[in-house]
């Protein structure tokens, strides 16, 4: 009976559907179904001008602020700046790009870089999960915890340098407190000033991370849990073998997302180290030595190339990472 | 294989009171049915022999162990969850090992035990989906298999066909049985459906508010409800329930049924215009109980008859192919369901009929009013 009125109902359906699509001849032989068509396909037109209309705004603050410096970028490569103030720049093409890349002082940036990532990325994101998996159970005064753990996400960068600075600080910090007080300081230290900041890093992180995560524990059904808890799974494998399986998009999403930021981390090396100190070129991750190649150096052309270096950086790992785990990633629910 | 047992079961959430001195016994084997509507504790019943949540006073046995400080883990029970609980990730064959693999069990008995389940349940070609590529009866199917497949002592399905549609529910439901009867593991099923209850428990247990209200086998529940809540939750139209007034020597205006036989007694319910006599049987044993009391009779145990007891107006005809329901109500306002045979006449909307109770002893259910329990007891 059913599939009688199916049958019915489909010439009617498809008719309609391909009226609100606007496809020409879809309404069949009748010449007075081209009238309403067309009638249609105007306000289509008109509706599709209203929507550019509206998108204006987004698209100049984008244009203006994104777009022109990030095409303006490319075009900076290819000129030169003499190192003294005032000389104009010349056009030099690409003569400039492969002495930049090969040079020591970018690619000790890179690896200084890279090990900043390695340090930052795994750690906050493996604490940030910790923490969520700790405030995912149903405890009275949890709510505290959670916020507490969710804190650092509110935080300045400069709030959070000044503070672990204090504490670090040779003289007044916690660590002399302790009774740990090595020599150089941490910070001066060309073996601890970059763990340092990555630690910095990290605290900031985990904010992010752990709402992130606590946000993917959210949406694994607690049946799920339960029912690997009846099947046998102690704690521990009910960590492995569910919950970081079922998290897996999400831990995706965060890995993804706090790679790209660690790669343009700035704020705490800026503080913390400054232009003075003895161990920056230990620190000099690769946005602290754009902005330093611009503003210090006067140089615009090497920034770019190196500006545009982090670009492909990022755009190539953003792509590996999700032709990578996109596979061991389960997204069924 | 074992019992399972709660003994003075009380399980409060803060100030709510999900189970309340709950005492039951399941024996070794049984398809015990939890039966009630949602939010009556069933489920919450059921998750506290499954140790998902812990009793707040009284013990649950399994077999003659106490289980209340025993993990999950280690009571050796299955459940099967409404929403079948199946682990995305893995492969439906995955899903069917885990609880396996779990235990320790080694690789080869392993793959053997879950070809069987598999095969049991007619998954043989899944084994390698993910739940995600199956449908609901698939998926429902594999929960089954994941709970059969390392014979646990005793299973419990919360819920389990919910999800699915009529027919479908209606297959399932005799494959489970089968399943069931076959493996004899002691099952606790629930559901809010009399139908599920009535057709495939042993025995059922209804519930509500927390508290047991009668727990016996499905036709003696059907035939000798305890309480005024049993008597109207069960049967589809529900019994139907008039208030009254117990007495003794009331005129017999109209007797019961034209059988010929002898059922008028010196008992009878009066209602405002209305006298229903009780056969002998059951007014003895009723008598000196009252007066306020509730009858019961069941819509099939009604008819409309021009000598019938009862006056109503029709409200409602339903016609159902197989029977006719003929929804009226009596001058009080009770709403009254009698269920006619598709042969019978149907009466027109609004039609002013009388109504008669068949002459059986066991079509009378009294109740008192106030308690609700039922009078005539054995």
């Amino acid at each position: 009976m059913s599939s009688v009125g199916d049958a019915a109902a489909a010439p009617g359906m498809a008719a309609l559907a391909a009226e609100e699509l606007g496809a020409p001849g879809a309404s069949g032989s009748d010449a007075g179904a081209s009238g309403p068509s067309h009638g249609l396909r105007r306000r289509l037109r008109k509706e599709a001008g209203l929507a550019y209309l509206l998108l204006v705004p987004v698209l100049v603050l984008f244009g203006v602020f994104s777009f022109y410096p990030f095409l303006r970028n490319f075009k900076l490569m290819l000129y030169k700046t003499p190192p003294f103030p005032g000389l104009p720049a010349h056009y030099v093409g690409v003569k400039q790009i492969w002495p930049t890349l090969t040079s020591t002082q970018f690619t000790q940036s890179l690896v200084t870089t890279i090990v900043f990532v390695v340090l930052v990325v795994p750690l906050s994101l493996i604490l940030g999960l910790v923490l969520a998996v700790i405030a995912h159970r149903k405890l009275k005064g949890m709510t505290v915890y959670r916020m507490i753990f969710s804190s650092t996400v509110v935080s300045s960068v400069a709030v959070a340098s000044v503070i672990f600075g204090t504490l670090l600080n040779p003289v007044v910090g916690l660590l002399p407190w302790l009774g740990i007080n090595p020599t150089p300081p941490a910070l001066e230290s060309t073996t601890w000033a970059l763990p340092s900041v990555a630690l910095i890093t990290i605290w900031q992180f985990l904010g992010l991370s752990f709402i992130i995560m606590s946000a993917g524990l959210q949406s694994v059904p607690d049946e799920l849990m339960e029912a690997a808890r009846i099947d046998g799974a102690g704690a521990w494998t009910r960590f492995w073998r569910m919950t970081v399986p079922l998290l897996s998009p999400t831990i995706f999403f965060a890995v993804v997302v706090s790679t790209i930021y660690a790669f343009q981390a700035f704020g705490a090396v800026d503080i913390l180290i400054g232009p003075s100190n003895a161990v920056r070129l230990h620190t000099n991750v690769l946005i602290y030595n754009i902005v330093n190649t611009l503003q210090v150096e006067n140089n615009p052309g090497v920034a770019a190339i190196m500006a545009t270096v982090l670009f492909l950086i990022l755009l190539g790992l953003t792509l590996l990472q999700m032709r990578f785990l996109e596979r061991r990633v389960s997204y069924a629910r | 294989m074992a019992q399972v047992g709660f003994d003075g079961v009380t399980k409060r959430f803060g100030d709510t009171t999900a189970v309340d001195d709950l005492s039951l016994s399941v024996p070794d084997g049984e398809l015990l049915v939890l039966l009630g509507s949602s939010g009556c504790g069933k489920t919450t019943a059921l998750r506290l022999v499954a140790g998902l949540e812990e009793v707040t006073g009284g013990t649950v046995s399994i077999g003659d162990r106490v289980v209340n400080d025993v993990d999950p883990k280690d009571r050796d029970v299955a459940m099967v969850f409404q929403s079948y609980a199946l682990y995305p990730h893995l492969t439906v064959g995955k899903n069917i090992e885990f609880p396996l693999r779990q235990r320790g069990t080694d690789k080869e008995e392993r793959s053997i035990k879950v070809k069987r389940a598999a095969e049991t349940l007619g998954l043989g070609a899944l084994l390698d989906r993910k739940p995600a590529q199956l449908s609901g009866g698939q998926r429902q199917r594999v929960a089954l298999a994941r709970a059969i497949v390392r014979e646990p002592l005793v299973f419990l399905m919360d819920e389990p066909l919910s999800n699915l549609d009529a027919a479908l529910r209606v297959q399932t439901r005799a494959d489970i049985v089968e399943l069931q009867s076959r493996l004899s593991t002691t099952t606790l099923y629930v559901t809010h459906d009399q139908v599920e209850a009535m057709t495939m428990g042993h025995r059922i247990a209804v519930m509500s508010d927390g508290r047991l209200q009668q727990v016996a086998a499905p036709e003696d529940l059907y035939a000798r409800p305890a309480n005024a809540f049993v008597a109207r939750f069960l049967g589809s139209p529900g019994m139907n329930l008039m208030e009254g007034m117990l007495v003794e020597n009331a005129p017999a205006t109209i007797g019961a049924a034209g059988t010929g036989r002898m059922l008028h007694s010196s008992m009878a319910v009066t209602f405002p215009g209305a006298s229903v006599s009780l056969p002998e049987k059951v007014g003895d044993r009723v008598r000196g109980t009252g007066p306020d009391v509730i009858l019961g009779v069941r819509p099939e145990s009604l008819r409309l008859a021009p000598m019938g007891s009862i006056a109503a107006t029709v409200v409602i005809v339903e016609l159902l192919g197989a029977e006719t329901h003929v929804i009226c109500q009596s001058e009080t306002g009770a709403r009254i369901i009698v269920r006619q045979p598709p042969s019978a006449t149907k009466p027109a909307l609004g039609e002013a009929v009388r109504i008669e109770v068949d002459g059986d002893a066991a079509s009378y259910h009294l109740f008192d009013k106030a308690t609700g329990e039922r009078l005539d007891r054995e």
